[in-house]
């Protein structure tokens, strides 16, 4: 096997990497926007998402079928969760916010450990789980559906942002919250449906990855962890900038791994993350 | 206040029914209390939930008077105590190594437990058995096989089960036995684990040991089990092109490798795993067809030709405790420890820690007197079983087979794996 081929190969790897996380990163991105509001429980919506998918599935609902449903329940729970809890949190001190989802972290994690166990559930006969070959190349079928899934999404976040009217009230907001108030902008509607919204983000997430990974209670901790240093590298609150770190992080992550070793595969993504918030602490597209 | 009234309600209840220790009427010989540690609650409860069930079987047999081929069971209790009997007190370890070192200073020092056993997880059992250790307890492991825990020169640690030194080596054997019986050759040799002392543990053994036996390492490899993607780890198989790859992985990771293989088309001889992710219930659901083939080692099986009539009686009456679920290798290692502590304790005649740790040392009993493939139970100078041995099962029509050691076995051995299909 050459050089070129395995090169080519890691490049498709990377990118449909990339695109896992971006699937990930955008709703995070979203609720920070608007809300100033780093969710630390992002993690644990996108795992009970995927039980959600599996449940679905499970009644014949397989994970495409039920990502729709998916998606509105948790947008729903988003908006419940914002009206319950995080709108009392954005009352008190800045603090607050970053326990308080923490706390509810911890609260998703137990209560899914004791509702489903901790076993690893996967759906039974995923659909798209051949192989696509192109050349001396092979990428999974899943990869490739969860890829194009977070490039629909992107695209339709970012128009949602930029072109409709809720999509403009929110950027106000981000902008200056007392301004937007001033202007007659409901700013808790704006902030409940920007969280409803970035849940939703991650419901469609959690479905596409029910293609190809098990979900157990901590089984968005890791997309989770990787999703804070992808919108971290990409600038709090953009989305086009999101998009852009995941596929950064993606490349690094396989590109470090092959060349220079599989322990040291996230060396280059920290180091990457390190040169950023010390030479420009927006982010590669944030503002500031 | 309704609240307080019903806090006041509720301590009055805890008083009452908190009975003080020694209540028991004076004739009796006192209870012997052995202290467990095991994960009750927190990720690994599922699996601690098990455990406990087996090691209170193991302690009912003991304490009871029906006899089977098993040490010290059916005796009323101990005899050389005055038929006193033992008594298990469980505290939760949580899975978490700081739990786990809570947990033995809380049954020392407040249940007053003559020994310990425990703990299930490798690193719970590094940190429960150094608090052992201080206060000079002896601690028993039926079931962590990290190689590194018989190595730290611990005075009060035994260990029953083989560690995954033993079985990277079970590996090598069962090339020799295939070379002699199939004239199949395996050379290079990729080894793929995790980097938490499981899979590190494992892929150092069956490294060491590849040099030993005569092997090339061609690739050695260590991830992260919380990884996302295996990209990079796939391509660097890839292109060793192994005869066989060896795996330490947890599920989800290991979902991740036979995804990256077949798509990646690496197609070596044979995979041979270190159970974990490759015996989890939804390792063979999740794959189908694409698992035919997996070797993976194992403690023990209901399916292999027992030289102990009492497997299957042990497995009914587990069955009728647990849910229906039969007896698999981390209950069967646990039911064992209890019996070995309660066989330690007899012979020592005594309940002071030093005649328990003297009794262990001479611990000696034959494989057939054991629910476990093992040629026997006795210690070495680390506290090391040198009679464990391990299995080697393959996935053959969506089962667990075992064919390994070939005098146990009940299927021939597919050698090399299938093609993958696309």
């Amino acid at each position: 096997m050459d050089a070129l081929t395995t090169f080519a190969q890691l490049l498709a790897g990377g990118v449909l990497t990339g695109l896992v996380f971006a699937l990930v990163a955008v709703g995070l991105t979203l609720i920070y926007g608007v809300m100033d509001v780093v969710n630390f429980a992002h993690g644990e919506f996108l795992m009970l998402a995927m039980y959600a998918t599996l449940g679905l599935a499970l009644l014949g609902l397989g994970p495409l079928l039920g990502l729709p449903l998916v998606v509105v329940a948790m947008f729903l729970f988003g908006i419940i969760v914002y009206r319950v809890f995080v709108r009392r949190l954005l009352a008190g001190p800045p603090e607050a916010t970053v326990f308080g989802t923490f706390g509810l972290l911890v609260l998703l994690q137990g209560f899914a450990q004791s509702a489903f166990s901790s076993d690893f559930l996967s759906v039974p006969n995923p659909p798209f789980s051949g192989t696509i070959r192109f050349g001396g190349l092979a990428v999974a079928q899943a990869n490739v559906v969860e890829g194009c899934g977070a490039l629909i999404l992107t695209a339709l976040l970012f128009a949602f942002v930029e072109y409709t009217e809720t999509g403009r009230a929110m950027r106000a907001v981000a902008e200056d919250r007392i301004a937007a108030t001033l202007m007659g902008i409901d700013v808790q509607r704006v902030n409940g449906l920007a969280f409803g919204i970035g849940a939703g983000c991650v419901g469609a997430a959690g479905a596409l990855l029910m293609l190809s990974y098990p979900v157990y209670p901590t089984a968005g901790v890791p997309f989770a962890l990787t999703a804070f240093v992808v919108v971290a590298l990409g600038g709090f609150g953009s989305i086009s900038g999101a998009l852009v770190g995941a596929l950064l992080v993606g490349l690094l992550e396989v590109f470090g791994g092959f060349y220079l070793s599989p322990e040291l595969k996230m060396v280059p993504v920290y180091l990457a993350y390190l040169a950023i918030v010390l030479l420009r602490p927006q982010g590669l597209l944030g503002r500031r | 206040m309704p609240g307080r009234r019903l806090a006041l309600a509720l301590a009055l209840v805890l008083t009452v029914t908190v009975v003080p220790p020694g209540a028991a009427p004076a004739a009796d010989p006192p209870d012997i209390i052995i202290g467990s540690v095991i994960p009750l609650t927190g990720a690994l409860a599922q699996s601690g939930a098990g455990l406990r069930v087996a090691q209170l079987l193991a302690q009912d047999l003991v304490n009871g008077h029906v006899s089977y081929p098993l040490p010290m069971v059916g005796k009323s209790g101990l005899p050389h105590l005055g038929h006193a009997r033992i008594k298990l007190v469980f505290a939760d370890s949580q899975g978490k190594p700081d739990q786990a070192r809570a947990a033995a200073e809380q049954l020392i020092t407040q249940e007053h437990a003559v020994a310990l056993i425990g703990c299930y997880s490798s690193s719970t059992t590094a940190t429960a058995s150094q608090v052992a250790e201080r206060y000079g307890i002896p601690f028993l492991n039926p079931d962590s096989s990290a190689p590194g825990l018989t190595a730290r020169g611990l005075k009060w640690f035994f260990r029953t089960t083989p560690s995954d030194a033993t079985f990277a080596e079970n590996f090598y054997q069962f090339f020799a036995d295939l070379k002699r019986t199939k004239k199949v050759s395996v050379k290079k040799i990729a080894i793929v684990g995790e980097d938490g002392l499981f899979g590190t543990g494992a892929s150092d053994a069956e490294e060491q040991l590849a040099k030993k036996y005569g092997y090339d390492v061609v690739s050695r490899i260590a991830y992260t089990a919380t990884t996302t993607e295996v990209n990079a780890e796939v391509q660097k198989v890839k292109a060793a092109a192994p005869d066989v790859i060896m795996m330490a992985s947890y599920l989800p990771d290991s979902l991740l490798f036979m995804r990256g293989f077949k798509d990646q088309s690496v197609q070596p001889k044979a995979i041979m795993a270190q159970d974990a992710g490759f015996i989890d219930p939804n390792f063979i659901r999740t794959e189908g067809k694409d698992a035919e083939g997996i070797f993976t080692r194992e403690v023990f099986s209901l399916d292999i030709k027992y030289r102990n009539q009492s497997v299957p009686l042990i497995n009914q009456l587990f069955q009728q405790r647990f849910a229906d679920k039969p007896l698999d290798g981390n209950t069967a290692r646990d039911f064992m420890g209890v019996l070995v502590l309660a066989d330690a304790i007899d012979r020592a005649g005594s309940t002071k820690p030093d005649a328990i740790r003297t009794a262990l040392q001479k611990t000696n009993i034959p494989g057939n007197l054991t629910l476990m493939p093992w040629k026997s139970i006795h210690f070495d100078a680390t506290g090391q079983n040198v009679g464990g041995v391990g299995i080697i099962e393959q996935i053959q029509d969506g089962k667990y087979e075992t064919v390994w050691p070939f005098d146990v076995a009940v299927r021939e051995p597919i050698w090399p794996m299938p093609v993958w299909t696309h």
